[in-house]
């Protein structure tokens, strides 16, 4: 194998409370299309955020040509010659598609006149090479999504790049689109350029790539010839480890049933049925945008239904709005703390008694008695570490600002406790918490749904497992059938038939 | 961080850093304090009973706009309207008392009336999902025009009759030696102190004002609460209204013209956050206070009105530069 144009060596990256990237390591080689693999929160968009400088590394070394470097920011990563196209297009849809190639630095004449015709010439080149039919006139926001893609690529050619990297960059693509971005990728791939290709996909991989990259729980796990190598192989590689004592599963009777979902769809969510008894714990399994949270919200009321009935304990609900959901009984803990979970700048005791204030109130008159008492009960049941109740609860760590969140949904006293990836970004010690109090609440005959990214916690916390593929339930497991081959098999849209029991 | 971990065994530690704390919170109330004492040296009729309470007087119409406009900004709202309802409900307000329409039927129709107008703003902004400056740029600009016309733009005289010396009882009055407007302005405090600090729907509004979505996430009816704040801002404004038709015996179409900015700057200089979510009521009345004493301290120092808003403009400048310093 030749020598790689850039090259990762042992990155360390440690936000508050979690290790990000552990010893990671990338090669990326000229002439050669590297893929990035890695299940959700390997550390694959942190290492290039590390690469490109948006983040300082803790440790590590980064060669670029030969030569050890240290970008200070994306803009600075490009002019040496990196060039990112990310996941969420980063252009301009009210400019014309030269003026986002060149934003920022627009060829001008001495006066700081923009030189036009220079400008779309150079443009029409770069289009040309990358078969794009439209003129550098024209503005980008009329292009379809896969064009203004490759305007990206576009603009990351111009900056004379030397290696291109790509996040999930078919996301948004159709399959014609698609195929027209590889027969680019395969024409940069033949006039040298390195190229980075993270995606989930793994049949894109098999088709586009020549080399991979493995990443897990930030640590370099292999790096491997795509020719010598299958998708069985492939996942677990990305899947890899044993589970640990870190789940303390309860056996519990399972009650009657307390939530029916029939044929429910809504934006992001086509035709789910499920079931769930009361005590128990169901695992909801699937990659980031199969639509899992989307269903919660759907099922909470916070995001419109377009059809599909839900029963609460052989009820039929209609919960059009938060409010009607938590009348009903369903409790919604967000993935999201800081976006839609908590108020940062209010304190935790306003935080935690936010959805419930009706029971602490005699009229329209705040009882702030019982409000303190019953926030004091769950900070002691909950071990969460607060200097005051009144502290201001953007100054918690992410452990404890998320057992306020869970306490928040407890307090509505719901029949349904629905927690959107309980533990993103908690650090492990919280974790076993956290699992220590589902459990329990799984034993006082709670019924509830848990979201979740991390394989091992949906295996080892769940009753009963669904996986989300696309909007739609592509498989289900007992705990004690699934393995994480299987979930992430259905995760990946394979057909479940064969593999579930 | 642990200010507030309060141990008995070393006072005297604790009591510096809960001083420095207390200074840094009370900065407004210490900025009033020491701009009265300044004043105070510098001319001997400001600090005179009869120049304080014409100080009190003269801010409560302001600080009553402000109180509104406080519960609006926490919602990270703003509510530019405040001068047209307060002229349009005076005007309102005027002609029924020259038609001699008891002042109990009179001023509780104006203040509903102002209630409502703020509601509609609200609704635009709840329901129709405009921006809060907008929706209330066009309320402003045609509630003004709805005041001309109606006044046909003259003054209003509330008349000579038995009911327009009652209702000049609101802004000239007094009771136990304090003027009337400064009994309502006090008023006007402590009912906002109560509705932000013991009811669910003041604990509703700092959620809202700190994050939208997380609110509505946890089951609060976000438009209502909306509605609900520029429904009272409306009616303070219609109050304050009174208070001006009532000390003048007449309603002037162009009563409240830029007074939107005054309770906003008074908001501000209070310490509360135009981004919505955090300040205090308290902070508003020492805001307004802040902004009174230095109108009524400039006149005193036969300042010229030119170079006056020039000093007003460096304390505002001031006070929100002190403020983001310590955030």
């Amino acid at each position: 194998m030749n020598q790689p144009i850039l090259e990762l060596k042992g990155i360390h990256k440690s936000f508050p409370g979690v290790k990000a990237l552990d010893n990671a390591s990338l090669n990326v080689y000229p002439g050669k299309v590297m893929a990035l693999m890695g299940e959700n929160g390997a550390g694959k968009s942190t290492l290039m955020k590390v690469l490109t400088g948006i983040y300082s590394l803790d440790d590590g070394e980064i060669f670029y040509k030969n030569k050890q470097v240290k970008f200070t920011g994306p803009r600075h990563s490009q002019e040496a010659g990196i060039g990112i196209i990310h996941q969420e297009l980063n252009l301009i849809p009210e400019l014309t598609i030269a003026e986002n190639i060149f934003l920022g630095r627009e060829i001008t004449n001495r006066f700081g006149a923009i030189k036009w015709s220079v400008m779309f010439d150079e443009a029409q080149a770069l289009l040309d090479r990358l078969n794009v039919k439209h003129k550098p006139s024209q503005l980008l926001g009329e292009l379809s999504l896969g064009e203004q893609q490759m305007v990206e690529i576009a603009k990351a050619l111009s900056f004379k790049s030397e290696v291109i990297i790509m996040d999930e960059p078919t996301d948004a693509l159709t399959d014609t689109e698609t195929a027209s971005l590889f027969t680019v990728i395969n024409e940069l791939r033949d006039e040298g350029y390195g190229i980075v290709y993270i995606s989930h996909r793994l049949k894109e991989i098999f088709q586009i790539c020549d080399d991979i990259t493995v990443l897990r729980d930030g640590k370099f796990i292999a790096q491997r010839k795509v020719a010598e190598t299958d998708e069985e192989s492939l996942i677990e590689l990305m899947v890899g480890r044993r589970l640990d004592e870190q789940y303390p599963r309860v056996e519990s009777k399972h009650g009657t049933t307390c939530l029916e979902v029939k044929n429910l769809s809504a934006a992001g969510v086509e035709d789910v049925s499920f079931t769930l008894d009361h005590g128990e714990i169901l695992g909801i399994s699937g990659l980031m945008g199969a639509g899992r949270t989307e269903l919660m919200k759907a099922i909470y009321g916070a995001l419109k239904r377009h059809s599909g009935q839900l029963l609460v304990e052989g009820k039929a609900i209609d919960p059009r709005s938060p409010q009607e959901g938590l009348a009903s009984g369903i409790a919604y803990i967000s993935e999201d703390r800081k976006g839609d979970g908590l108020v940062l700048g209010l304190s935790v005791k306003e935080n935690m008694s936010l959805c419930s204030l009706k029971y602490f109130s005699k009229g329209m008159q705040l009882d702030h008695r019982a409000e303190s008492l019953a926030v004091e009960d769950f900070i002691h049941l909950f071990n969460i570490k607060t200097p005051s109740r009144n502290q201001i609860i953007g100054n918690l760590s992410g452990g404890n600002q998320q057992k306020v969140a869970i306490a928040k949904g407890l307090m509505t006293r719901p029949k349904i406790l629905i927690l959107d990836e309980p533990t993103r970004g908690v650090d492990v010690g919280a974790k076993k918490e956290i699992y220590q109090l589902i459990n329990q609440f799984k034993e006082e005959g709670m019924s509830i749904i848990l979201v979740s990214s991390e394989m091992p916690e949906v295996l080892g916390m769940s009753d009963r497992i669904l996986v989300m593929h696309q909007g739609r339930i592509s498989g289900e497991f007992m705990a004690s059938d699934a393995d994480q081959e299987k979930i992430m098999a259905c995760a990946f849209g394979h057909n479940t038939k064969e593999l579930s029991a | 961080m642990n200010n507030k971990v309060t141990s008995t065994g070393d006072s005297p530690k604790v009591g510096s850093v809960i001083n420095k704390k207390w200074l840094i919170e009370q900065k407004s109330l210490i900025a009033l304090i020491m701009l009265i004492v300044v004043v105070s040296f510098l001319n001997e009729y400001f600090f005179t009973v009869d120049n304080l309470l014409n100080i009190l007087r003269q801010t409560s119409v302001i600080a009553i706009l402000a109180a509104g406009m406080t519960l609006v900004i926490l919602t990270a709202g703003i509510d530019l309207s405040v001068g047209s309802i307060l002229a349009l409900c005076g005007a309102f307000a005027a002609s029924m008392i020259s038609m001699e329409i008891p002042v109990l039927i009179a001023v509780p129709v104006s203040l509903l009336g102002g209630a409502a107008l703020g509601s509609v703003a609200g609704m635009i902004i709840a329901k129709g999902k405009v921006q809060a400056f907008i929706a209330t740029l066009v309320t402003m600009t045609l509630l003004r025009g709805v005041t001309m016309v109606y006044t046909d733009g003259r003054p209003i005289s509330t008349g000579f009759t038995d009911v327009a010396d009652v209702f000049a009882w609101f802004g000239t009055g007094y009771l136990f030696g304090i003027p009337v407007p400064v009994w309502l302005m006090i008023g006007v405090f402590s009912s906002i102190w109560y509705l932000l600090n013991h009811t669910r729907f003041g604990r509703y509004i700092y959620a809202l004002g700190g994050n939208e979505s997380a609110t509505l996430l946890s089951g609060i009816n976000v438009d209502r609460i909306k509605i609900g704040v520029y429904s009272i801002c409306g009616l303070l404004s219609a109050l304050a209204g009174i208070i001006i038709t009532s000390r003048l015996s007449s309603a002037q179409p162009t009563a409240g013209m830029g007074y939107e900015l005054d309770a906003i700057a008074a908001v501000v200089v209070g310490g509360t956050s135009l981004m919505g979510g955090k300040g205090r009521i308290m902070g508003t009345l020492i805001g307004a206070l802040i902004i009174g004493v230095l109108n009524n301290a400039l006149n005193l120092l036969d300042v010229s009105s030119y170079y006056q808003m020039i000093v007003k403009a460096v304390v505002i400048l001031l006070a929100v530069l002190v403020d983001t310093k310590h955030k």
